[in-house]
Protein backbone atom coordinates (compact mmCIF):
# COMPACT_ATOMS: atom_id res chain seq x y z
CA UNK A 1 0.00 0.00 0.00
CA UNK A 2 1.29 3.40 -0.55
CA UNK A 3 0.36 6.16 1.13
CA UNK A 4 -0.25 10.27 -0.20
CA UNK A 5 -0.79 12.94 1.38
CA UNK A 6 -1.84 15.84 -0.91
CA UNK A 7 -1.35 19.90 0.16
CA UNK A 8 -2.76 22.79 -1.31
CA UNK A 9 -5.12 25.92 -0.18
CA UNK A 10 -8.53 26.10 -0.17
CA UNK A 11 -10.21 26.50 -3.96
CA UNK A 12 -7.07 24.36 -5.60
CA UNK A 13 -9.11 21.20 -5.53
CA UNK A 14 -6.66 19.43 -3.68
CA UNK A 15 -9.69 17.28 -2.40
CA UNK A 16 -11.22 16.05 -5.65
CA UNK A 17 -7.67 15.65 -7.12
CA UNK A 18 -7.69 12.90 -4.15
CA UNK A 19 -11.37 11.27 -5.55
CA UNK A 20 -9.83 11.55 -9.34
CA UNK A 21 -6.66 9.06 -8.01
CA UNK A 22 -9.09 6.65 -6.04
CA UNK A 23 -10.99 6.45 -8.96
CA UNK A 24 -7.93 5.79 -11.30
CA UNK A 25 -6.93 3.11 -8.93
CA UNK A 26 -10.03 1.17 -9.03
CA UNK A 27 -10.79 1.42 -12.31
CA UNK A 28 -7.07 0.06 -12.78
CA UNK A 29 -8.55 -2.62 -10.78
CA UNK A 30 -6.59 -1.76 -7.33
CA UNK A 31 -8.29 -0.43 -4.26
CA UNK A 32 -8.04 3.36 -2.92
CA UNK A 33 -9.94 5.84 -0.39
CA UNK A 34 -8.99 9.17 -0.12
CA UNK A 35 -10.31 11.35 3.06
CA UNK A 36 -9.85 15.12 3.23
CA UNK A 37 -8.48 16.35 6.41
CA UNK A 38 -11.35 18.11 8.41
CA UNK A 39 -9.81 21.69 8.66
CA UNK A 40 -12.22 24.81 8.09
CA UNK A 41 -12.93 25.01 4.43
CA UNK A 42 -12.21 28.63 3.37
CA UNK A 43 -10.83 29.70 -0.36
CA UNK A 44 -6.74 30.16 0.30
CA UNK A 45 -6.33 28.23 3.33
CA UNK A 46 -4.16 25.47 3.72
CA UNK A 47 -5.93 22.31 2.75
CA UNK A 48 -4.37 18.43 2.76
CA UNK A 49 -6.10 15.49 1.53
CA UNK A 50 -4.92 12.19 2.01
CA UNK A 51 -4.95 8.85 -0.54
CA UNK A 52 -4.43 5.32 0.01
CA UNK A 53 -3.33 2.96 -3.25
CA UNK A 54 -3.08 -0.87 -2.76
CA UNK A 55 -3.45 -3.75 -4.63
CA UNK A 56 -5.57 -5.54 -2.04
CA UNK A 57 -8.76 -4.08 0.00
CA UNK A 58 -7.83 -1.07 2.35
CA UNK A 59 -9.31 -1.33 5.77
CA UNK A 60 -8.17 1.89 7.91
CA UNK A 61 -10.61 5.08 7.14
CA UNK A 62 -7.71 7.07 8.86
CA UNK A 63 -5.58 10.03 8.47
CA UNK A 64 -1.97 9.46 7.18
CA UNK A 65 0.79 10.37 9.36
CA UNK A 66 3.45 8.61 7.51
CA UNK A 67 3.07 9.36 3.79
CA UNK A 68 5.19 7.60 0.96
CA UNK A 69 4.63 10.30 -1.32
CA UNK A 70 3.75 14.25 -1.23
CA UNK A 71 2.33 16.06 -3.74
CA UNK A 72 2.48 19.95 -3.36
CA UNK A 73 0.35 21.88 -5.43
CA UNK A 74 1.24 25.38 -4.22
CA UNK A 75 5.21 25.65 -3.30
CA UNK A 76 3.93 28.85 -1.16
CA UNK A 77 2.22 25.92 1.58
CA UNK A 78 5.61 25.27 2.31
CA UNK A 79 6.12 28.46 3.94
CA UNK A 80 2.67 28.05 6.29
CA UNK A 81 2.92 24.45 7.34
CA UNK A 82 5.81 21.63 7.59
CA UNK A 83 5.12 19.55 4.55
CA UNK A 84 7.60 16.99 5.03
CA UNK A 85 5.88 15.53 8.59
CA UNK A 86 6.18 12.47 9.52
CA UNK A 87 7.22 11.25 5.64
CA UNK A 88 8.86 7.59 5.29
CA UNK A 89 12.09 6.85 4.39
CA UNK A 90 12.45 6.29 0.66
CA UNK A 91 10.03 9.32 0.50
CA UNK A 92 8.95 10.75 -2.89
CA UNK A 93 8.44 15.11 -3.21
CA UNK A 94 5.61 16.01 -6.42
CA UNK A 95 6.16 19.38 -6.56
CA UNK A 96 5.06 22.49 -8.40
CA UNK A 97 7.66 24.77 -9.12
CA UNK A 98 9.83 26.88 -11.33
CA UNK A 99 13.02 25.48 -9.74
CA UNK A 100 14.66 22.46 -10.78
CA UNK A 101 14.67 19.70 -9.04
CA UNK A 102 18.25 19.91 -7.79
CA UNK A 103 17.64 23.52 -6.15
CA UNK A 104 14.81 21.88 -3.96
CA UNK A 105 15.81 21.83 -0.19
CA UNK A 106 13.90 17.75 0.86
CA UNK A 107 14.72 16.47 4.39
CA UNK A 108 16.65 13.04 3.59
CA UNK A 109 13.87 10.73 3.98
CA UNK A 110 12.91 11.91 0.48
CA UNK A 111 14.99 10.05 -2.13
CA UNK A 112 12.77 11.21 -5.18
CA UNK A 113 11.41 14.55 -6.78
CA UNK A 114 9.46 15.06 -8.77
CA UNK A 115 9.08 18.71 -10.35
CA UNK A 116 6.68 20.46 -12.92
CA UNK A 117 6.16 24.10 -13.40
CA UNK A 118 2.46 23.43 -12.94
CA UNK A 119 1.04 26.82 -12.40
CA UNK A 120 2.84 28.36 -15.84
CA UNK A 121 0.99 24.85 -17.23
CA UNK A 122 -2.30 25.67 -16.01
CA UNK A 123 -2.12 29.56 -16.53
CA UNK A 124 -1.32 28.24 -20.48
CA UNK A 125 -4.24 25.46 -20.81
CA UNK A 126 -6.83 26.40 -18.41
CA UNK A 127 -5.83 30.10 -17.40
CA UNK A 128 -6.41 29.76 -14.05
CA UNK A 129 -3.75 29.14 -11.40
CA UNK A 130 -5.63 25.95 -10.33
CA UNK A 131 -2.83 23.71 -10.55
CA UNK A 132 -4.68 20.00 -9.33
CA UNK A 133 -4.62 18.56 -12.97
CA UNK A 134 -0.73 19.06 -13.69
CA UNK A 135 -0.35 18.26 -10.75
CA UNK A 136 -1.94 14.55 -11.36
CA UNK A 137 -0.38 14.22 -14.27
CA UNK A 138 3.18 14.82 -12.80
CA UNK A 139 2.02 12.02 -10.12
CA UNK A 140 1.18 9.74 -12.65
CA UNK A 141 4.43 10.16 -14.73
CA UNK A 142 6.46 9.99 -11.52
CA UNK A 143 4.68 7.00 -9.64
CA UNK A 144 3.08 4.54 -12.37
CA UNK A 145 0.59 4.16 -9.35
CA UNK A 146 -2.21 4.63 -11.77
CA UNK A 147 -2.97 5.40 -15.50
CA UNK A 148 -2.87 8.85 -16.44
CA UNK A 149 -6.09 7.75 -19.31
CA UNK A 150 -8.40 6.72 -15.93
CA UNK A 151 -7.18 9.82 -14.55
CA UNK A 152 -8.51 11.34 -17.68
CA UNK A 153 -11.08 10.53 -17.62
CA UNK A 154 -12.48 11.87 -14.25
CA UNK A 155 -10.79 14.91 -15.19
CA UNK A 156 -12.56 15.41 -18.16
CA UNK A 157 -15.93 14.64 -16.47
CA UNK A 158 -15.50 17.01 -13.43
CA UNK A 159 -13.67 19.80 -15.50
CA UNK A 160 -13.68 19.03 -19.16
CA UNK A 161 -11.21 19.14 -22.18
CA UNK A 162 -8.86 21.92 -21.21
CA UNK A 163 -8.12 20.20 -17.55
CA UNK A 164 -7.76 16.96 -19.66
CA UNK A 165 -5.19 18.75 -21.78
CA UNK A 166 -3.64 20.19 -18.40
CA UNK A 167 -3.61 16.82 -17.47
CA UNK A 168 -1.46 15.18 -20.17
CA UNK A 169 1.03 18.52 -20.05
CA UNK A 170 2.01 17.79 -16.54
CA UNK A 171 2.55 14.03 -17.27
CA UNK A 172 4.80 15.27 -19.83
CA UNK A 173 6.57 17.99 -18.51
CA UNK A 174 7.07 16.36 -15.36
CA UNK A 175 10.92 16.36 -14.53
CA UNK A 176 11.84 13.47 -12.16
CA UNK A 177 15.23 12.97 -10.37
CA UNK A 178 16.73 10.41 -7.50
CA UNK A 179 18.40 12.06 -5.15
CA UNK A 180 21.97 10.44 -4.16
CA UNK A 181 22.23 10.82 -0.26
CA UNK A 182 25.72 8.84 -1.12
CA UNK A 183 25.25 6.77 1.91
CA UNK A 184 26.49 9.50 4.43
CA UNK A 185 23.65 9.28 7.04
CA UNK B 1 -23.86 -7.31 -13.40
CA UNK B 2 -23.23 -5.04 -10.60
CA UNK B 3 -21.76 -1.91 -11.56
CA UNK B 4 -17.84 -0.92 -10.14
CA UNK B 5 -17.93 2.83 -9.00
CA UNK B 6 -16.13 4.89 -6.83
CA UNK B 7 -18.31 7.04 -4.50
CA UNK B 8 -18.10 9.06 -0.99
CA UNK B 9 -20.14 7.71 1.87
CA UNK B 10 -22.80 10.12 1.28
CA UNK B 11 -23.41 9.47 -2.32
CA UNK B 12 -23.21 5.82 -1.03
CA UNK B 13 -26.30 6.26 0.89
CA UNK B 14 -28.12 7.83 -1.57
CA UNK B 15 -27.60 5.14 -4.23
CA UNK B 16 -28.76 2.68 -1.89
CA UNK B 17 -31.64 4.97 -0.94
CA UNK B 18 -32.61 5.82 -4.64
CA UNK B 19 -32.39 1.56 -5.78
CA UNK B 20 -35.23 1.25 -3.20
CA UNK B 21 -37.57 3.36 -4.72
CA UNK B 22 -39.06 5.14 -1.86
CA UNK B 23 -42.02 6.82 -2.87
CA UNK B 24 -41.38 10.14 -0.66
CA UNK B 25 -38.67 11.95 0.67
CA UNK B 26 -38.46 15.04 2.83
CA UNK B 27 -35.14 16.89 4.13
CA UNK B 28 -34.07 19.99 5.80
CA UNK B 29 -31.20 20.96 3.39
CA UNK B 30 -28.65 23.01 5.75
CA UNK B 31 -26.30 22.12 7.83
CA UNK B 32 -25.79 19.58 9.66
CA UNK B 33 -27.59 17.91 7.03
CA UNK B 34 -25.07 15.83 4.23
CA UNK B 35 -24.97 15.52 0.82
CA UNK B 36 -27.07 12.63 1.02
CA UNK B 37 -30.32 14.40 0.30
CA UNK B 38 -28.64 16.98 -2.58
CA UNK B 39 -27.89 14.04 -4.21
CA UNK B 40 -31.68 12.28 -4.53
CA UNK B 41 -32.67 15.67 -5.20
CA UNK B 42 -30.31 16.15 -8.10
CA UNK B 43 -31.44 12.02 -9.08
CA UNK B 44 -35.15 13.36 -8.60
CA UNK B 45 -35.04 16.74 -11.20
CA UNK B 46 -33.09 14.10 -13.75
CA UNK B 47 -35.31 12.04 -13.53
CA UNK B 48 -33.56 8.62 -12.36
CA UNK B 49 -36.04 8.17 -9.18
CA UNK B 50 -39.53 9.15 -9.48
CA UNK B 51 -39.66 9.59 -5.50
CA UNK B 52 -41.89 12.86 -4.14
CA UNK B 53 -39.02 15.13 -2.84
CA UNK B 54 -40.39 17.50 -0.06
CA UNK B 55 -37.94 20.75 1.09
CA UNK B 56 -39.14 21.38 4.18
CA UNK B 57 -38.31 23.98 6.80
CA UNK B 58 -36.53 21.90 9.76
CA UNK B 59 -35.38 18.67 10.80
CA UNK B 60 -38.89 18.44 12.40
CA UNK B 61 -40.93 19.12 9.83
CA UNK B 62 -38.84 16.54 7.38
CA UNK B 63 -39.65 13.77 10.11
CA UNK B 64 -43.05 14.62 10.34
CA UNK B 65 -43.48 14.48 6.63
CA UNK B 66 -42.07 11.04 6.45
CA UNK B 67 -44.05 9.85 9.06
CA UNK B 68 -47.20 11.33 7.25
CA UNK B 69 -46.26 9.39 4.29
CA UNK B 70 -45.38 6.48 5.73
CA UNK B 71 -49.11 6.57 7.61
CA UNK B 72 -50.60 6.80 4.22
CA UNK B 73 -48.70 3.28 3.21
CA UNK B 74 -45.65 4.93 1.36
CA UNK B 75 -42.20 3.91 1.16
CA UNK B 76 -39.64 6.70 2.71
CA UNK B 77 -36.57 8.10 3.43
CA UNK B 78 -34.60 10.71 4.99
CA UNK B 79 -31.37 11.54 6.42
CA UNK B 80 -29.76 13.64 9.14
CA UNK B 81 -26.93 14.23 11.37
CA UNK B 82 -26.16 16.04 14.66
CA UNK B 83 -28.42 18.59 15.32
CA UNK B 84 -30.95 18.04 13.14
CA UNK B 85 -31.38 14.72 14.63
CA UNK B 86 -31.57 16.32 17.87
CA UNK B 87 -34.49 18.64 16.58
CA UNK B 88 -36.01 15.97 15.25
CA UNK B 89 -36.86 14.48 18.66
CA UNK B 90 -40.24 14.73 19.26
CA UNK B 91 -41.82 13.26 15.86
CA UNK B 92 -38.89 10.64 15.97
CA UNK B 93 -40.03 8.83 18.89
CA UNK B 94 -43.39 9.45 17.16
CA UNK B 95 -42.46 7.22 14.04
CA UNK B 96 -41.59 4.47 16.01
CA UNK B 97 -44.04 4.50 18.31
CA UNK B 98 -46.37 4.20 15.35
CA UNK B 99 -44.38 1.63 14.13
CA UNK B 100 -43.84 3.18 10.98
CA UNK B 101 -41.30 1.36 8.80
CA UNK B 102 -39.33 4.94 7.96
CA UNK B 103 -35.48 4.73 6.96
CA UNK B 104 -33.33 7.12 7.78
CA UNK B 105 -29.33 7.79 7.34
CA UNK B 106 -27.99 9.56 10.43
CA UNK B 107 -24.79 10.97 9.13
CA UNK B 108 -22.22 11.08 12.73
CA UNK B 109 -21.46 14.38 13.69
CA UNK B 110 -20.93 15.75 17.03
CA UNK B 111 -23.25 17.55 18.64
CA UNK B 112 -22.41 21.13 20.28
CA UNK B 113 -21.27 22.90 22.06
CA UNK B 114 -19.13 24.07 21.20
CA UNK B 115 -19.75 24.35 17.64
CA UNK B 116 -18.29 21.30 15.47
CA UNK B 117 -19.27 19.95 12.36
CA UNK B 118 -16.97 16.83 12.56
CA UNK B 119 -17.73 13.23 13.22
CA UNK B 120 -18.60 11.88 16.70
CA UNK B 121 -21.46 9.61 17.56
CA UNK B 122 -23.09 11.00 20.52
CA UNK B 123 -26.09 12.01 18.01
CA UNK B 124 -27.20 8.71 17.24
CA UNK B 125 -26.22 6.75 20.66
CA UNK B 126 -28.04 9.66 22.59
CA UNK B 127 -31.62 8.88 21.21
CA UNK B 128 -30.82 4.73 21.48
CA UNK B 129 -34.18 4.23 23.76
CA UNK B 130 -36.62 6.21 21.42
CA UNK B 131 -37.61 2.76 20.06
CA UNK B 132 -35.91 2.71 16.54
CA UNK B 133 -33.45 -0.27 15.59
CA UNK B 134 -29.99 1.58 15.03
CA UNK B 135 -27.65 -0.20 12.54
CA UNK B 136 -23.99 1.29 12.26
CA UNK B 137 -21.67 0.98 9.06
CA UNK B 138 -18.13 0.48 8.69
CA UNK B 139 -17.57 1.37 4.92
CA UNK B 140 -19.42 2.55 1.82
CA UNK B 141 -20.21 -0.69 0.48
CA UNK B 142 -21.65 -1.13 3.69
CA UNK B 143 -23.75 1.67 4.04
CA UNK B 144 -25.27 1.10 0.66
CA UNK B 145 -26.43 -2.42 0.94
CA UNK B 146 -27.53 -1.73 4.64
CA UNK B 147 -29.81 1.39 3.51
CA UNK B 148 -31.30 -1.09 0.97
CA UNK B 149 -31.44 -3.93 3.82
CA UNK B 150 -33.13 -1.14 6.11
CA UNK B 151 -36.64 -0.72 3.79
CA UNK B 152 -36.48 -4.95 4.03
CA UNK B 153 -35.94 -5.16 8.00
CA UNK B 154 -37.94 -2.29 8.19
CA UNK B 155 -40.83 -3.49 6.34
CA UNK B 156 -40.92 -7.06 7.81
CA UNK B 157 -44.60 -8.01 9.45
CA UNK B 158 -42.48 -9.06 12.49
CA UNK B 159 -40.36 -5.87 13.15
CA UNK B 160 -42.34 -2.66 11.71
CA UNK B 161 -40.07 -0.33 13.28
CA UNK B 162 -38.19 2.59 11.95
CA UNK B 163 -34.22 1.74 11.13
CA UNK B 164 -31.44 4.22 11.31
CA UNK B 165 -28.51 3.43 8.84
CA UNK B 166 -25.55 5.46 11.06
CA UNK B 167 -22.01 5.65 9.45
CA UNK B 168 -19.25 8.09 10.54
CA UNK B 169 -19.49 11.58 9.71
CA UNK B 170 -16.48 12.71 7.44
CA UNK B 171 -14.33 9.52 7.45
CA UNK B 172 -17.06 7.69 5.73
CA UNK B 173 -19.21 10.29 4.43
CA UNK B 174 -16.55 12.58 3.36
CA UNK B 175 -14.32 9.16 2.53
CA UNK B 176 -14.30 8.08 -1.40
CA UNK B 177 -13.64 4.39 -2.00
CA UNK B 178 -14.36 1.78 -4.06
CA UNK B 179 -18.39 0.42 -3.89
CA UNK B 180 -20.36 -2.06 -6.20
CA UNK B 181 -23.75 -0.97 -7.66
CA UNK B 182 -26.70 -3.76 -7.07
CA UNK B 183 -28.84 -4.33 -10.16
CA UNK B 184 -32.04 -1.88 -9.86
CA UNK B 185 -33.95 -5.34 -11.25
CA UNK B 186 -32.36 -7.77 -8.38
CA UNK B 187 -33.05 -4.81 -5.77
CA UNK B 188 -36.78 -4.72 -6.92
CA UNK B 189 -36.74 -8.36 -6.56
CA UNK B 190 -35.34 -8.78 -3.41
CA UNK B 191 -37.38 -5.30 -1.84
CA UNK B 192 -41.09 -5.84 -3.62
CA UNK B 193 -43.23 -3.06 -2.68
CA UNK B 194 -44.27 -1.75 0.65
CA UNK B 195 -47.54 -3.14 1.71
CA UNK B 196 -49.06 -1.02 4.56
CA UNK B 197 -51.23 -3.12 6.32
CA UNK B 198 -51.46 -1.66 10.08
CA UNK B 199 -52.60 1.33 9.53
CA UNK B 200 -53.22 3.54 6.56
CA UNK B 201 -54.50 7.14 6.45
CA UNK B 202 -57.50 6.79 3.66
CA UNK B 203 -60.13 8.71 3.06
CA UNK B 204 -62.17 5.98 2.26
CA UNK B 205 -61.57 4.45 4.92
CA UNK B 206 -61.23 6.41 8.42
CA UNK B 207 -59.02 5.50 10.99
CA UNK B 208 -58.49 7.24 14.52
CA UNK B 209 -54.96 7.37 14.54
CA UNK B 210 -52.99 8.10 17.89
CA UNK B 211 -56.55 8.83 20.16
CA UNK B 212 -56.29 9.13 24.10
CA UNK B 213 -54.91 5.73 24.97
CA UNK B 214 -54.63 4.47 28.76
CA UNK B 215 -51.80 3.30 30.51
CA UNK B 216 -52.81 -0.36 30.40
CA UNK B 217 -52.97 -0.27 26.71
CA UNK B 218 -50.18 2.08 26.21
CA UNK B 219 -48.00 -0.70 27.83
CA UNK B 220 -49.32 -3.08 25.53
CA UNK B 221 -48.03 -1.48 22.95
CA UNK B 222 -44.83 -1.11 24.25
CA UNK B 223 -44.36 -4.81 24.65
CA UNK B 224 -45.22 -5.08 21.25
CA UNK B 225 -42.65 -2.75 20.76
CA UNK B 226 -39.85 -4.50 22.34
CA UNK B 227 -40.56 -7.88 21.57
CA UNK B 228 -40.80 -6.43 17.97
CA UNK B 229 -37.27 -5.03 18.40
CA UNK B 230 -36.05 -8.44 19.28
CA UNK B 231 -37.25 -9.60 16.51
CA UNK B 232 -35.31 -7.92 14.62
CA UNK B 233 -32.30 -9.64 15.57
CA UNK B 234 -33.45 -12.72 13.49
CA UNK B 235 -34.87 -10.87 11.02
CA UNK B 236 -31.60 -8.86 10.06
CA UNK B 237 -29.71 -12.65 10.16
CA UNK B 238 -32.28 -13.23 7.22
CA UNK B 239 -32.05 -10.33 5.05
CA UNK B 240 -28.32 -10.24 5.37
CA UNK B 241 -28.31 -13.74 4.27
CA UNK B 242 -30.90 -13.42 1.17
CA UNK B 243 -28.66 -10.35 0.13
CA UNK B 244 -25.54 -12.37 0.56
CA UNK B 245 -27.52 -15.21 -1.99
CA UNK B 246 -28.45 -12.22 -4.57
CA UNK B 247 -25.53 -9.41 -4.13
CA UNK B 248 -22.36 -11.97 -2.78
CA UNK B 249 -21.73 -9.74 0.13
CA UNK B 250 -22.97 -10.83 3.44
CA UNK B 251 -22.04 -8.72 6.84
CA UNK B 252 -22.62 -11.20 9.61
CA UNK B 253 -25.93 -10.27 11.29
CA UNK B 254 -26.04 -7.94 14.92
CA UNK B 255 -22.49 -8.05 14.97
CA UNK B 256 -18.99 -9.42 13.17
CA UNK B 257 -16.72 -10.99 14.71
CA UNK B 258 -13.41 -11.04 13.76
CA UNK B 259 -10.60 -13.50 14.57
CA UNK B 260 -12.72 -14.38 17.82
CA UNK B 261 -12.68 -17.96 17.56
CA UNK B 262 -9.33 -18.77 19.71
CA UNK B 263 -9.39 -15.26 21.42
CA UNK B 264 -8.47 -14.43 24.80
CA UNK B 265 -8.76 -10.58 24.32
CA UNK B 266 -11.42 -8.64 22.34
CA UNK B 267 -11.99 -5.25 21.48
CA UNK B 268 -15.20 -4.13 20.58
CA UNK B 269 -15.86 -0.98 18.01
CA UNK B 270 -18.30 0.77 16.06
CA UNK B 271 -18.34 2.13 12.23
CA UNK B 272 -15.67 3.11 10.70
CA UNK B 273 -12.77 2.70 13.37
CA UNK B 274 -13.32 -0.90 13.04
CA UNK B 275 -10.81 -1.04 9.74
CA UNK B 276 -7.86 -0.08 11.74
CA UNK B 277 -8.90 -1.89 14.62
CA UNK B 278 -8.89 -4.85 12.78
CA UNK B 279 -5.22 -4.10 11.07
CA UNK B 280 -3.79 -3.59 15.02
CA UNK B 281 -6.11 -6.71 15.50
CA UNK B 282 -3.51 -8.91 13.12
CA UNK B 283 -0.22 -7.18 13.81
CA UNK B 284 -0.98 -7.46 18.00
CA UNK B 285 -1.77 -11.34 16.46
CA UNK B 286 2.07 -11.74 14.84
CA UNK B 287 3.11 -10.50 18.66
CA UNK B 288 1.72 -13.52 19.59
CA UNK B 289 -1.42 -11.58 21.77
CA UNK B 290 -4.75 -13.55 21.00
CA UNK B 291 -6.67 -10.85 20.41
CA UNK B 292 -9.98 -10.40 18.35
CA UNK B 293 -12.68 -7.75 17.59
CA UNK B 294 -16.03 -6.96 17.72
CA UNK B 295 -17.63 -5.00 15.59
CA UNK B 296 -20.84 -3.86 16.59
CA UNK B 297 -23.30 -3.48 13.75
CA UNK B 298 -26.57 -3.30 15.99
CA UNK B 299 -27.38 -1.00 18.81
CA UNK B 300 -30.70 -1.14 18.69
CA UNK B 301 -31.85 -4.14 19.25
CA UNK B 302 -29.01 -4.49 21.43
CA UNK B 303 -27.07 -8.06 20.58
CA UNK B 304 -26.72 -8.60 24.08
CA UNK B 305 -26.91 -12.62 24.46
CA UNK B 306 -24.62 -12.98 20.79
CA UNK B 307 -22.31 -11.25 23.29
CA UNK B 308 -22.42 -12.78 25.72
CA UNK B 309 -21.71 -15.47 23.58
CA UNK B 310 -19.06 -14.03 21.40
CA UNK B 311 -16.82 -13.26 24.85
CA UNK B 312 -17.57 -16.34 27.10
CA UNK B 313 -13.68 -17.62 26.68
CA UNK B 314 -12.00 -14.05 26.62
CA UNK B 315 -9.99 -12.78 30.04
CA UNK B 316 -10.63 -9.17 29.08
CA UNK B 317 -12.14 -6.57 26.68
CA UNK B 318 -12.31 -3.43 26.15
CA UNK B 319 -14.93 -1.36 24.14
CA UNK B 320 -14.22 2.51 22.07
CA UNK B 321 -16.83 4.62 21.79
CA UNK B 322 -17.38 7.61 20.35
CA UNK B 323 -19.26 9.18 22.74
CA UNK B 324 -19.53 10.23 25.76
CA UNK B 325 -22.36 9.07 28.90
CA UNK B 326 -22.66 11.96 30.82
CA UNK B 327 -22.86 10.86 34.29
CA UNK B 328 -21.43 7.42 34.23
CA UNK B 329 -17.77 8.00 33.38
CA UNK B 330 -17.37 5.90 30.21
CA UNK B 331 -18.88 5.86 26.81
CA UNK B 332 -22.56 4.51 26.24
CA UNK B 333 -21.18 1.03 24.12
CA UNK B 334 -19.51 0.07 27.19
CA UNK B 335 -22.17 0.62 29.27
CA UNK B 336 -24.46 -1.72 27.09
CA UNK B 337 -21.79 -4.21 26.95
CA UNK B 338 -20.81 -4.14 30.64
CA UNK B 339 -24.50 -5.21 31.18
CA UNK B 340 -25.02 -7.56 28.72
CA UNK B 341 -22.38 -9.52 30.32
CA UNK B 342 -23.99 -9.22 33.72
CA UNK B 343 -24.67 -13.41 34.33
CA UNK B 344 -21.91 -14.24 31.44
CA UNK B 345 -18.43 -14.00 31.51
CA UNK B 346 -17.70 -11.34 34.07
CA UNK B 347 -14.57 -10.34 33.28
CA UNK B 348 -12.10 -7.03 33.61
CA UNK B 349 -12.87 -4.64 31.11
CA UNK B 350 -11.32 -1.44 29.49
CA UNK B 351 -13.68 1.90 28.77
CA UNK B 352 -12.05 3.72 26.48
CA UNK B 353 -13.07 7.47 24.87
CA UNK B 354 -12.01 8.53 21.57
CA UNK B 355 -12.89 10.39 18.47
CA UNK B 356 -14.97 13.19 19.73
CA UNK B 357 -15.36 16.09 17.33
CA UNK B 358 -13.22 14.27 14.37
CA UNK B 359 -10.30 13.00 16.13
CA UNK B 360 -9.07 10.34 14.14
CA UNK B 361 -8.62 6.67 16.24
CA UNK B 362 -5.41 5.76 14.56
CA UNK B 363 -3.62 2.40 14.42
CA UNK B 364 -1.06 3.41 16.94
CA UNK B 365 -4.26 3.89 19.03
CA UNK B 366 -5.52 0.86 18.52
CA UNK B 367 -2.45 -1.09 19.73
CA UNK B 368 -2.20 1.24 22.99
CA UNK B 369 -5.88 0.07 23.91
CA UNK B 370 -4.99 -4.05 23.17
CA UNK B 371 -2.22 -3.32 25.39
CA UNK B 372 -4.12 -2.13 28.51
CA UNK B 373 -6.98 -4.47 27.67
CA UNK B 374 -3.92 -7.30 28.26
CA UNK B 375 -2.79 -5.42 31.66
CA UNK B 376 -6.27 -5.32 32.34
CA UNK B 377 -6.13 -9.02 32.22
CA UNK B 378 -3.19 -9.76 33.86
CA UNK B 379 -4.04 -7.15 36.86
CA UNK B 380 -7.60 -8.96 37.02
CA UNK B 381 -9.50 -5.58 37.30
CA UNK B 382 -11.19 -2.44 35.50
CA UNK B 383 -9.14 0.09 33.84
CA UNK B 384 -10.20 3.74 34.59
CA UNK B 385 -11.74 5.37 31.00
CA UNK B 386 -9.09 5.99 28.96
CA UNK B 387 -9.26 9.12 26.73
CA UNK B 388 -7.54 9.37 23.40
CA UNK B 389 -6.07 12.13 23.52
CA UNK B 390 -3.63 13.62 21.00
CA UNK B 391 -0.86 14.42 22.78
CA UNK B 392 0.90 17.90 21.77
CA UNK B 393 4.68 18.15 21.06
Amino acid sequence: MKEIRIHGRGGMGAVKAAEALVYAAVMDDKYGNSIPFFGFERQGAPVTAFVRISDEPIRPKNRIYHPDILIVLDPTIMNAVNVFDGVRKGGMLILNTSHSAKEIKVPDNIEKIAVVNATQVAMDTIGRPITNTVMLGAFCAATGLVSVEEVAKKVEELWGTKNKEALYKGYEMAVVEEIDWGGAK
Amino acid sequence: MQRLDVLNGNMAAAVGAALARPDVIAAYPITPQTPIVEYLTQFAADGKIDAAMSEVESELSAMSVVSGASLAGSRTFTATASQGLALMYEPYFRASTLRLPIVMAVVNREMISPQSVWGGQQDSMSVRDAGWIQIYAKDNQEILDLVIQAFKIAEDKRVLLPVNICFDGFYLSHMTERVMIPEQEKVDKFLGKYNAEHLILDPRRPMAVDPLTNGGLLMEYRYKHMKAQQAALDVMDEVDQEYGELFARSYGGAIEEYRMEDAEYALITTGSMSGAAKDMVDTKREEGIKVGLIRMRMIRPFPGKRLQKALKNVRAFGVVDKNVSFGCDTGIVYQEVKAAMYGGNTVPSVPVIGGLGGEDISLEMMGKIIDAIVQAASEQKNSETIWLMVEEG
